[in-house]
Protein backbone atom coordinates (compact mmCIF):
# COMPACT_ATOMS: atom_id res chain seq x y z
CA UNK A 1 0.00 0.00 0.00
CA UNK A 2 2.72 2.49 0.94
CA UNK A 3 6.07 2.37 0.39
CA UNK A 4 8.82 4.31 1.70
CA UNK A 5 12.32 3.32 -0.24
CA UNK A 6 15.82 5.15 0.47
CA UNK A 7 14.15 8.94 1.94
CA UNK A 8 16.28 11.07 2.83
CA UNK A 9 15.56 15.18 3.69
CA UNK A 10 18.97 17.19 3.56
CA UNK A 11 17.74 21.17 4.68
CA UNK A 12 19.92 23.54 3.59
CA UNK A 13 21.02 25.62 6.29
CA UNK A 14 23.29 29.18 7.01
CA UNK A 15 25.42 26.71 8.91
CA UNK A 16 25.71 24.00 6.24
CA UNK A 17 23.33 21.32 6.04
CA UNK A 18 21.74 19.18 8.26
CA UNK A 19 20.91 15.64 7.46
CA UNK A 20 17.47 15.46 9.12
CA UNK A 21 16.34 11.93 7.68
CA UNK A 22 19.55 10.05 6.27
CA UNK A 23 17.73 6.35 4.72
CA UNK A 24 14.20 5.42 5.93
CA UNK A 25 12.80 2.27 4.41
CA UNK A 26 9.51 0.75 5.16
CA UNK A 27 6.75 -0.82 3.55
CA UNK A 28 3.15 -0.66 5.00
CA UNK A 29 0.30 -3.19 3.77
CA UNK A 30 -3.05 -2.71 3.22
CA UNK A 31 -5.09 -1.66 6.07
CA UNK A 32 -2.03 -1.88 8.48
CA UNK A 33 -2.05 0.05 11.76
CA UNK A 34 1.41 1.38 12.08
CA UNK A 35 2.75 3.68 14.46
CA UNK A 36 6.28 5.34 14.51
CA UNK A 37 7.88 6.20 17.10
CA UNK A 38 11.32 8.21 17.56
CA UNK A 39 12.79 10.35 20.27
CA UNK A 40 12.01 14.13 19.74
CA UNK A 41 13.73 15.74 16.97
CA UNK A 42 14.18 12.77 14.92
CA UNK A 43 12.62 14.19 12.06
CA UNK A 44 9.66 12.60 12.54
CA UNK A 45 7.24 15.79 11.35
CA UNK A 46 9.65 15.89 8.40
CA UNK A 47 8.90 12.37 7.40
CA UNK A 48 5.16 12.69 7.47
CA UNK A 49 5.22 15.85 5.54
CA UNK A 50 7.18 13.68 2.43
CA UNK A 51 5.05 10.95 2.73
CA UNK A 52 2.06 13.44 2.35
CA UNK A 53 3.80 14.88 -0.49
CA UNK A 54 3.43 18.81 1.53
CA UNK A 55 7.91 18.12 0.95
CA UNK A 56 9.84 16.96 -1.56
CA UNK A 57 12.36 14.93 -0.05
CA UNK A 58 16.09 15.12 -1.53
CA UNK A 59 16.54 11.40 -2.25
CA UNK A 60 14.40 8.72 -2.25
CA UNK A 61 10.69 7.74 -2.85
CA UNK A 62 7.57 7.26 -1.59
CA UNK A 63 5.32 4.92 -3.36
CA UNK A 64 1.16 4.77 -2.34
CA UNK A 65 -0.79 2.53 -4.17
CA UNK A 66 1.62 2.19 -7.17
CA UNK A 67 1.78 5.60 -7.41
CA UNK A 68 4.77 7.79 -6.60
CA UNK A 69 4.13 10.25 -4.56
CA UNK A 70 5.15 13.78 -5.55
CA UNK A 71 2.33 16.66 -4.14
CA UNK A 72 -0.39 15.31 -2.28
CA UNK A 73 -2.11 12.06 -3.01
CA UNK A 74 -6.08 12.10 -3.65
CA UNK A 75 -6.65 9.21 -1.33
CA UNK A 76 -4.81 10.12 1.60
CA UNK A 77 -5.91 12.47 4.45
CA UNK A 78 -3.66 13.81 7.41
CA UNK A 79 -4.61 14.72 11.13
CA UNK A 80 -2.47 17.58 12.32
CA UNK A 81 -1.04 17.83 15.87
CA UNK A 82 -2.03 21.79 15.61
CA UNK A 83 -6.08 20.86 16.50
CA UNK A 84 -6.38 24.47 16.19
CA UNK A 85 -4.97 25.48 13.88
CA UNK A 86 -5.88 23.28 11.15
CA UNK A 87 -9.96 23.61 11.21
CA UNK A 88 -11.18 26.88 9.74
CA UNK A 89 -12.83 28.96 12.47
CA UNK A 90 -15.04 30.64 10.09
CA UNK A 91 -16.94 27.45 9.05
CA UNK A 92 -18.87 26.05 11.38
CA UNK A 93 -17.81 22.21 12.21
CA UNK A 94 -20.10 20.49 9.63
CA UNK A 95 -18.78 22.99 7.13
CA UNK A 96 -15.42 21.87 8.15
CA UNK A 97 -15.95 18.45 7.23
CA UNK A 98 -17.78 18.55 4.18
CA UNK A 99 -15.22 21.35 2.65
CA UNK A 100 -12.63 18.71 0.85
CA UNK A 101 -15.74 17.26 0.19
CA UNK A 102 -17.00 20.08 -1.80
CA UNK A 103 -13.51 20.05 -3.77
CA UNK A 104 -14.49 16.98 -4.88
CA UNK A 105 -17.65 17.65 -6.21
CA UNK A 106 -19.27 15.38 -4.25
CA UNK A 107 -23.54 16.02 -4.37
CA UNK A 108 -24.83 17.96 -1.83
CA UNK A 109 -26.98 14.49 -0.62
CA UNK A 110 -23.63 12.57 -0.38
CA UNK A 111 -21.75 15.14 1.41
CA UNK A 112 -24.30 15.28 4.69
CA UNK A 113 -24.50 11.43 4.25
CA UNK A 114 -20.67 11.21 5.14
CA UNK A 115 -20.50 14.22 7.22
CA UNK A 116 -23.27 12.47 9.39
CA UNK A 117 -21.34 9.50 9.56
CA UNK A 118 -18.15 10.87 10.20
CA UNK A 119 -19.72 13.20 13.05
CA UNK A 120 -21.56 10.30 14.42
CA UNK A 121 -18.80 8.17 14.41
CA UNK A 122 -16.41 10.57 16.77
CA UNK A 123 -19.74 11.59 18.80
CA UNK A 124 -20.17 14.99 17.76
CA UNK A 125 -23.29 14.49 15.48
CA UNK A 126 -24.61 17.25 18.31
CA UNK A 127 -22.08 19.92 17.28
CA UNK A 128 -22.43 19.96 13.78
CA UNK A 129 -23.73 23.87 13.72
CA UNK A 130 -20.58 24.91 15.99
CA UNK A 131 -17.67 26.60 15.38
CA UNK A 132 -14.51 24.78 16.17
CA UNK A 133 -13.24 27.53 19.11
CA UNK A 134 -16.84 26.57 20.61
CA UNK A 135 -15.46 23.33 21.06
CA UNK A 136 -12.60 21.74 23.72
CA UNK A 137 -9.59 20.60 22.40
CA UNK A 138 -10.46 17.20 22.30
CA UNK A 139 -13.69 18.00 20.75
CA UNK A 140 -11.37 19.69 17.97
CA UNK A 141 -9.33 17.17 17.35
CA UNK A 142 -11.90 14.80 16.55
CA UNK A 143 -13.73 17.46 14.06
CA UNK A 144 -10.04 16.97 12.54
CA UNK A 145 -10.19 13.60 12.29
CA UNK A 146 -13.98 13.26 11.21
CA UNK A 147 -13.05 15.41 8.18
CA UNK A 148 -10.27 12.86 7.23
CA UNK A 149 -12.74 9.98 8.01
CA UNK A 150 -14.93 11.63 5.52
CA UNK A 151 -12.69 12.14 3.18
CA UNK A 152 -12.46 8.35 2.55
CA UNK A 153 -9.01 7.95 2.61
CA UNK A 154 -7.08 4.78 1.88
CA UNK A 155 -4.22 6.03 4.05
CA UNK A 156 -4.58 8.22 7.15
CA UNK A 157 -1.87 10.55 8.93
CA UNK A 158 -1.62 11.47 12.24
CA UNK A 159 1.10 13.51 12.94
CA UNK A 160 0.99 13.34 17.07
CA UNK A 161 -2.74 14.36 16.99
CA UNK A 162 -3.35 13.65 20.85
CA UNK A 163 0.39 15.64 22.34
CA UNK A 164 -1.81 18.41 23.18
CA UNK A 165 -5.02 17.18 25.02
CA UNK A 166 -4.86 16.24 28.54
CA UNK A 167 -4.63 12.29 29.54
CA UNK A 168 -7.89 11.31 29.81
CA UNK A 169 -9.26 12.91 26.52
CA UNK A 170 -6.29 11.48 25.47
CA UNK A 171 -7.17 7.50 26.35
CA UNK A 172 -10.54 8.42 25.04
CA UNK A 173 -9.36 9.43 21.46
CA UNK A 174 -7.10 6.00 21.50
CA UNK A 175 -9.47 4.07 21.55
CA UNK A 176 -11.58 6.22 18.95
CA UNK A 177 -8.59 5.63 16.34
CA UNK A 178 -8.84 1.91 17.32
CA UNK A 179 -12.26 1.96 16.29
CA UNK A 180 -12.37 4.18 13.20
CA UNK A 181 -9.35 1.97 12.00
CA UNK A 182 -11.26 -0.97 12.02
CA UNK A 183 -14.64 0.44 11.04
CA UNK A 184 -13.39 2.19 7.71
CA UNK A 185 -10.62 -0.11 6.93
CA UNK A 186 -8.08 2.35 6.14
CA UNK A 187 -3.97 1.80 6.26
CA UNK A 188 -3.23 4.13 9.58
CA UNK A 189 0.17 5.63 9.95
CA UNK A 190 0.27 7.11 13.49
CA UNK A 191 3.57 9.28 14.36
CA UNK A 192 4.19 10.03 17.95
CA UNK A 193 6.91 10.54 20.57
CA UNK A 194 4.85 8.69 23.44
CA UNK A 195 5.86 4.73 23.47
CA UNK A 196 2.64 3.08 25.64
CA UNK A 197 0.50 5.21 23.48
CA UNK A 198 2.58 3.37 20.34
CA UNK A 199 2.31 -0.23 21.91
CA UNK A 200 -1.02 0.54 22.73
CA UNK A 201 -2.42 1.02 19.52
CA UNK A 202 -0.11 -0.02 16.62
CA UNK A 203 0.04 -3.45 15.02
CA UNK A 204 3.67 -2.77 14.47
CA UNK A 205 6.01 -0.03 15.47
CA UNK A 206 8.67 1.15 13.90
CA UNK A 207 11.20 2.77 15.55
CA UNK A 208 13.16 5.81 14.21
CA UNK A 209 17.20 6.50 15.30
CA UNK A 210 17.82 10.18 16.39
CA UNK A 211 18.50 12.42 13.74
CA UNK A 212 20.55 11.60 11.21
CA UNK A 213 17.61 8.89 11.08
CA UNK A 214 16.83 5.65 9.91
CA UNK A 215 14.65 3.07 11.00
CA UNK A 216 16.17 1.51 14.10
CA UNK A 217 13.68 -1.40 14.81
CA UNK A 218 10.37 -2.54 13.29
CA UNK A 219 8.84 -4.44 16.29
CA UNK A 220 5.44 -6.37 15.46
CA UNK A 221 3.08 -6.01 18.38
CA UNK A 222 1.52 -9.01 19.49
CA UNK A 223 -1.11 -8.10 21.76
CA UNK A 224 -4.70 -9.24 21.64
CA UNK A 225 -6.60 -7.21 18.43
CA UNK A 226 -9.01 -5.95 21.82
CA UNK A 227 -7.64 -3.60 23.56
CA UNK A 228 -8.54 -1.49 26.78
CA UNK A 229 -6.78 0.94 28.47
CA UNK A 230 -7.03 -0.90 31.71
CA UNK A 231 -6.34 -4.51 30.79
CA UNK A 232 -3.91 -4.24 27.72
CA UNK A 233 -1.70 -2.26 29.74
CA UNK A 234 -1.77 -4.36 32.98
CA UNK A 235 -0.49 -7.28 30.49
CA UNK A 236 3.19 -8.51 30.93
CA UNK A 237 3.82 -8.29 27.08
CA UNK A 238 2.89 -5.05 26.88
CA UNK A 239 5.29 -4.13 29.33
CA UNK A 240 7.86 -6.08 27.78
CA UNK A 241 7.18 -4.67 24.42
CA UNK A 242 7.14 -1.28 26.23
CA UNK A 243 10.56 -1.81 27.60
CA UNK A 244 12.35 -3.20 24.32
CA UNK A 245 11.41 -0.26 22.39
CA UNK A 246 11.96 2.46 25.17
CA UNK A 247 15.66 0.64 25.57
CA UNK A 248 16.11 1.41 22.11
CA UNK A 249 14.76 4.75 21.83
CA UNK A 250 17.22 5.52 25.07
CA UNK A 251 20.73 3.94 22.65
CA UNK A 252 19.43 6.10 19.94
CA UNK A 253 19.51 9.13 21.96
CA UNK A 254 22.65 8.34 23.76
CA UNK A 255 26.00 10.12 22.55
CA UNK A 256 29.16 8.68 21.06
CA UNK A 257 27.66 8.05 17.56
CA UNK A 258 28.95 11.44 15.59
CA UNK A 259 24.99 13.61 15.34
CA UNK A 260 24.91 16.84 13.80
CA UNK A 261 22.24 19.62 15.79
CA UNK A 262 18.20 18.31 15.34
CA UNK A 263 16.55 19.51 12.62
CA UNK A 264 14.70 22.13 13.35
CA UNK A 265 10.92 21.29 12.34
CA UNK A 266 9.78 18.76 15.23
CA UNK B 1 -39.48 33.05 52.22
CA UNK B 2 -41.80 33.79 49.03
CA UNK B 3 -41.63 37.33 50.14
CA UNK B 4 -37.87 37.86 50.35
CA UNK B 5 -37.85 36.43 47.33
CA UNK B 6 -40.59 38.59 45.41
CA UNK B 7 -38.90 41.91 47.10
CA UNK B 8 -35.31 40.67 45.52
CA UNK B 9 -36.44 40.33 42.24
CA UNK B 10 -38.56 43.52 41.41
CA UNK B 11 -35.49 44.75 43.40
CA UNK B 12 -33.90 43.63 40.54
CA UNK B 13 -36.04 44.66 37.65
CA UNK B 14 -35.93 48.02 39.34
CA UNK B 15 -31.86 47.48 39.32
CA UNK B 16 -32.03 46.74 35.61
CA UNK B 17 -34.08 49.86 34.54
CA UNK B 18 -31.66 51.93 36.61
CA UNK B 19 -28.87 50.18 34.74
CA UNK B 20 -30.82 50.50 31.33
CA UNK B 21 -30.95 54.45 32.42
CA UNK B 22 -27.43 54.89 33.65
CA UNK B 23 -25.92 53.38 30.33
CA UNK B 24 -27.83 56.01 28.31
CA UNK B 25 -27.10 58.72 30.87
CA UNK B 26 -23.43 57.19 30.13
CA UNK B 27 -24.00 57.52 26.66
CA UNK B 28 -25.88 61.29 26.13
CA UNK B 29 -24.17 63.10 29.09
CA UNK B 30 -20.73 63.99 27.50
CA UNK B 31 -22.46 65.27 24.04
CA UNK B 32 -25.39 67.14 26.22
CA UNK B 33 -22.77 68.30 28.17
CA UNK B 34 -20.64 69.81 24.94
CA UNK B 35 -23.78 71.11 23.43
CA UNK B 36 -24.73 72.99 26.77
CA UNK B 37 -20.84 74.85 26.79
CA UNK B 38 -20.85 75.37 23.09
CA UNK B 39 -24.41 77.72 24.00
CA UNK B 40 -22.94 79.36 26.57
CA UNK B 41 -19.72 80.47 25.09
CA UNK B 42 -21.94 81.49 22.06
CA UNK B 43 -24.40 83.74 24.21
CA UNK B 44 -21.69 85.14 26.53
CA UNK B 45 -19.16 85.87 23.41
CA UNK B 46 -21.77 86.91 21.08
CA UNK B 47 -19.41 86.50 18.54
CA UNK B 48 -21.23 86.35 14.86
CA UNK B 49 -18.75 83.58 13.69
CA UNK B 50 -20.54 81.49 16.75
CA UNK B 51 -24.07 80.86 16.63
CA UNK B 52 -25.61 79.10 19.22
CA UNK B 53 -26.56 75.35 18.38
CA UNK B 54 -30.37 75.86 18.21
CA UNK B 55 -29.57 78.78 15.16
CA UNK B 56 -27.47 75.96 13.37
CA UNK B 57 -30.27 73.25 13.71
CA UNK B 58 -32.90 75.18 12.56
CA UNK B 59 -30.56 76.41 9.98
CA UNK B 60 -29.58 72.64 9.57
CA UNK B 61 -33.11 71.52 8.57
CA UNK B 62 -33.62 74.66 5.73
CA UNK B 63 -30.54 74.35 4.05
CA UNK B 64 -29.75 70.78 3.60
CA UNK B 65 -33.58 70.17 2.81
CA UNK B 66 -34.94 68.17 -0.50
CA UNK B 67 -32.98 70.45 -3.17
CA UNK B 68 -29.54 70.24 -1.76
CA UNK B 69 -30.14 66.88 -0.53
CA UNK B 70 -30.14 65.65 -4.01
CA UNK B 71 -27.84 67.64 -5.69
CA UNK B 72 -25.29 68.44 -3.19
CA UNK B 73 -25.19 65.94 -0.78
CA UNK B 74 -26.20 62.76 -2.12
CA UNK B 75 -24.03 62.84 -4.83
CA UNK B 76 -21.22 63.12 -3.02
CA UNK B 77 -22.09 60.69 -0.84
CA UNK B 78 -22.45 58.36 -3.98
CA UNK B 79 -18.87 59.31 -5.00
CA UNK B 80 -17.76 58.43 -1.27
CA UNK B 81 -19.22 55.02 -2.15
CA UNK B 82 -18.08 54.81 -5.62
CA UNK B 83 -14.38 56.17 -4.53
CA UNK B 84 -13.96 53.52 -1.59
CA UNK B 85 -15.74 51.02 -3.65
CA UNK B 86 -12.93 51.05 -6.08
CA UNK B 87 -10.11 51.47 -3.21
CA UNK B 88 -11.39 48.53 -1.69
CA UNK B 89 -11.30 46.07 -4.75
CA UNK B 90 -8.03 48.03 -6.29
CA UNK B 91 -6.49 47.54 -2.61
CA UNK B 92 -7.70 44.11 -1.51
CA UNK B 93 -6.81 42.43 -5.12
CA UNK B 94 -3.34 44.23 -5.54
CA UNK B 95 -2.92 43.68 -1.70
CA UNK B 96 -3.59 39.55 -2.61
CA UNK B 97 -1.64 38.97 -5.10
CA UNK B 98 1.30 40.87 -3.28
CA UNK B 99 0.80 38.96 -0.21
CA UNK B 100 0.97 35.63 -1.96
CA UNK B 101 4.19 36.61 -3.77
CA UNK B 102 7.15 37.57 -2.17
CA UNK B 103 8.79 38.44 -5.66
CA UNK B 104 6.01 40.91 -7.03
CA UNK B 105 6.56 42.71 -3.32
CA UNK B 106 9.80 43.03 -3.37
CA UNK B 107 9.61 44.57 -7.32
CA UNK B 108 6.76 47.03 -6.30
CA UNK B 109 7.29 47.56 -3.00
CA UNK B 110 9.61 50.87 -3.25
CA UNK B 111 7.34 52.36 -6.13
CA UNK B 112 4.31 51.52 -3.75
CA UNK B 113 6.23 53.59 -0.60
CA UNK B 114 7.12 56.45 -2.22
CA UNK B 115 3.50 56.56 -4.15
CA UNK B 116 2.01 56.29 -0.69
CA UNK B 117 4.20 59.19 1.27
CA UNK B 118 2.43 61.38 -1.83
CA UNK B 119 -0.23 63.43 0.44
CA UNK B 120 -3.87 62.69 -2.03
CA UNK B 121 -4.65 66.70 -1.98
CA UNK B 122 -1.56 67.66 -3.66
CA UNK B 123 -2.76 65.25 -6.80
CA UNK B 124 -6.11 67.29 -7.39
CA UNK B 125 -4.48 70.19 -9.49
CA UNK B 126 -2.62 67.67 -11.21
CA UNK B 127 -5.51 65.26 -11.80
CA UNK B 128 -7.80 68.80 -13.13
CA UNK B 129 -5.22 69.36 -15.67
CA UNK B 130 -5.07 65.25 -16.52
CA UNK B 131 -8.74 64.06 -16.45
CA UNK B 132 -10.76 67.32 -16.13
CA UNK B 133 -13.05 68.82 -13.69
CA UNK B 134 -14.91 65.89 -13.34
CA UNK B 135 -16.43 62.87 -11.74
CA UNK B 136 -13.41 60.63 -12.43
CA UNK B 137 -10.93 63.55 -10.87
CA UNK B 138 -13.54 62.91 -7.71
CA UNK B 139 -13.14 59.41 -7.59
CA UNK B 140 -9.51 58.75 -8.46
CA UNK B 141 -8.36 61.46 -6.02
CA UNK B 142 -10.37 59.53 -2.99
CA UNK B 143 -9.02 56.38 -4.06
CA UNK B 144 -5.68 57.73 -4.23
CA UNK B 145 -5.63 58.44 -0.51
CA UNK B 146 -7.74 55.31 0.88
CA UNK B 147 -6.29 52.54 -1.01
CA UNK B 148 -3.20 52.77 1.07
CA UNK B 149 -4.40 51.28 4.34
CA UNK B 150 -6.31 49.03 2.94
CA UNK B 151 -3.66 47.59 0.73
CA UNK B 152 -1.12 47.68 3.24
CA UNK B 153 -3.20 45.34 5.66
CA UNK B 154 -4.17 43.06 2.94
CA UNK B 155 -0.66 42.42 2.12
CA UNK B 156 0.08 41.60 6.14
CA UNK B 157 -3.57 39.47 6.59
CA UNK B 158 -2.45 37.78 3.28
CA UNK B 159 1.35 37.00 4.58
CA UNK B 160 0.02 36.11 7.85
CA UNK B 161 -2.13 33.45 6.64
CA UNK B 162 -1.82 30.09 9.29
CA UNK B 163 0.84 27.74 7.90
CA UNK B 164 -1.18 24.75 9.18
CA UNK B 165 -4.59 26.15 7.42
CA UNK B 166 -1.97 26.22 4.19
CA UNK B 167 -1.16 22.33 4.28
CA UNK B 168 -4.54 21.37 5.42
CA UNK B 169 -5.90 23.07 2.12
CA UNK B 170 -2.91 21.03 -0.04
CA UNK B 171 -3.53 18.09 2.01
CA UNK B 172 -7.08 17.78 0.73
CA UNK B 173 -6.75 19.01 -2.58
CA UNK B 174 -8.56 22.76 -1.54
CA UNK B 175 -7.45 24.92 -4.35
CA UNK B 176 -8.38 27.69 -7.38
CA UNK B 177 -11.39 29.99 -6.19
CA UNK B 178 -12.06 28.13 -3.24
CA UNK B 179 -8.98 28.23 -1.73
CA UNK B 180 -8.70 32.19 -2.58
CA UNK B 181 -12.48 32.89 -0.85
CA UNK B 182 -12.52 29.96 1.81
CA UNK B 183 -9.03 30.26 3.30
CA UNK B 184 -6.72 33.64 2.15
CA UNK B 185 -9.13 36.56 2.08
CA UNK B 186 -10.92 34.31 5.20
CA UNK B 187 -7.58 34.45 6.79
CA UNK B 188 -7.25 38.11 5.91
CA UNK B 189 -10.67 39.34 6.70
CA UNK B 190 -9.49 41.00 10.17
CA UNK B 191 -6.75 42.71 8.60
CA UNK B 192 -8.72 43.72 5.52
CA UNK B 193 -11.60 45.22 7.93
CA UNK B 194 -9.27 47.19 10.00
CA UNK B 195 -7.73 48.61 6.48
CA UNK B 196 -11.05 49.52 4.83
CA UNK B 197 -12.09 51.27 8.25
CA UNK B 198 -8.94 53.44 8.07
CA UNK B 199 -9.78 53.70 4.52
CA UNK B 200 -13.07 54.88 5.12
CA UNK B 201 -12.28 57.88 7.20
CA UNK B 202 -10.12 59.01 4.62
CA UNK B 203 -12.41 58.67 2.11
CA UNK B 204 -14.70 60.99 3.70
CA UNK B 205 -11.67 63.80 3.95
CA UNK B 206 -10.91 63.25 0.13
CA UNK B 207 -14.98 63.36 -0.74
CA UNK B 208 -14.51 67.05 0.75
CA UNK B 209 -11.01 68.03 -0.65
CA UNK B 210 -12.14 67.24 -4.17
CA UNK B 211 -15.01 69.14 -4.13
CA UNK B 212 -13.22 72.13 -2.52
CA UNK B 213 -11.47 73.24 -6.02
CA UNK B 214 -12.75 74.50 -9.09
CA UNK B 215 -16.21 72.46 -8.47
CA UNK B 216 -19.56 73.50 -8.88
CA UNK B 217 -21.76 71.22 -6.16
CA UNK B 218 -21.26 68.68 -3.82
CA UNK B 219 -20.78 69.18 0.29
CA UNK B 220 -17.88 70.31 0.41
CA UNK B 221 -18.29 73.18 -2.44
CA UNK B 222 -21.34 74.01 -0.55
CA UNK B 223 -19.55 74.53 2.96
CA UNK B 224 -16.75 76.48 1.04
CA UNK B 225 -19.69 78.85 -0.59
CA UNK B 226 -21.24 79.56 2.77
CA UNK B 227 -18.22 80.45 4.44
CA UNK B 228 -17.24 82.91 1.30
CA UNK B 229 -20.74 84.09 1.27
CA UNK B 230 -20.27 84.69 5.60
CA UNK B 231 -23.58 82.50 5.98
CA UNK B 232 -22.12 81.39 8.92
CA UNK B 233 -24.83 79.39 10.35
CA UNK B 234 -24.98 77.49 7.32
CA UNK B 235 -21.66 76.63 7.33
CA UNK B 236 -21.87 75.19 10.45
CA UNK B 237 -24.80 73.16 9.63
CA UNK B 238 -22.51 72.28 6.32
CA UNK B 239 -20.07 70.85 9.04
CA UNK B 240 -22.58 69.47 11.39
CA UNK B 241 -23.50 66.99 8.32
CA UNK B 242 -20.47 66.00 7.65
CA UNK B 243 -19.87 65.01 11.09
CA UNK B 244 -23.50 62.92 11.15
CA UNK B 245 -22.47 61.05 7.71
CA UNK B 246 -18.87 60.00 9.53
CA UNK B 247 -20.75 59.02 12.56
CA UNK B 248 -23.46 56.85 10.49
CA UNK B 249 -21.06 55.68 8.19
CA UNK B 250 -19.15 54.71 11.37
CA UNK B 251 -21.72 52.92 13.31
CA UNK B 252 -23.01 50.92 10.22
CA UNK B 253 -19.51 49.63 9.35
CA UNK B 254 -19.50 48.70 12.98
CA UNK B 255 -22.45 46.26 12.28
CA UNK B 256 -21.16 45.20 9.06
CA UNK B 257 -17.20 44.10 10.75
CA UNK B 258 -19.44 42.85 13.52
CA UNK B 259 -21.24 40.24 11.28
CA UNK B 260 -18.17 39.51 9.04
CA UNK B 261 -15.46 39.26 11.66
CA UNK B 262 -17.99 37.21 14.44
CA UNK B 263 -15.56 33.87 14.12
CA UNK B 264 -12.31 36.27 14.57
CA UNK B 265 -14.01 38.14 17.84
CA UNK B 266 -14.87 34.57 19.11
CA UNK B 267 -11.94 32.88 18.64
CA UNK B 268 -10.38 35.16 20.94
CA UNK B 269 -12.56 35.09 22.97
CA UNK B 270 -12.34 31.40 23.20
CA UNK B 271 -8.73 32.02 23.96
CA UNK B 272 -8.89 34.62 26.89
CA UNK B 273 -10.88 31.70 28.43
CA UNK B 274 -13.92 33.42 28.53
Amino acid sequence: MLDVTGLQKIYPGQHGEVEALRDLTFHLGDGELACLVGPSGCGKTTLLKCIAGLMRPTSGSVVLAGTSVTGPPPDMAVVFQEYGRSLFPWLRVRQNVELPLKEKRLPAKRRRELSDEALDAVGLLKSADAYPWQLSGGMQQRVAIARAIAYEPRVLLMDEPFAAVDAQTRADLEDLIRTLWKRFSMTVLFVTHDIDEAVYLGQRVLVMSSSPTVIQDDVSIDLADERDQINTRGEHRFAELRTRIYAEIRNASQPGAAQPQEAGKE
Amino acid sequence: MSAATTTARTAGGAGGAGRAAMRALHILLLPAVLIGAWWVASLVSGVYYLPTPGEIAATFVEVWGTERLLEDVLPSVGRLFGGFALAVVLGVGLGVVLGLSARIRALLEPVLEFFRAIPPPVLVPLLMLFVGVSTTMKLLVIVSGCIWPILLNTIEGVRAVDPVLVDTCRCYGIRGRRWLTTLVLRSASPQIMAGMRQGLSIAIILMVISEMFASSSGLGYTIIQFQRTFAIPEMWSGILLLGLLGFLLSVVFGLVERKVLSWYNGTRAAARGE
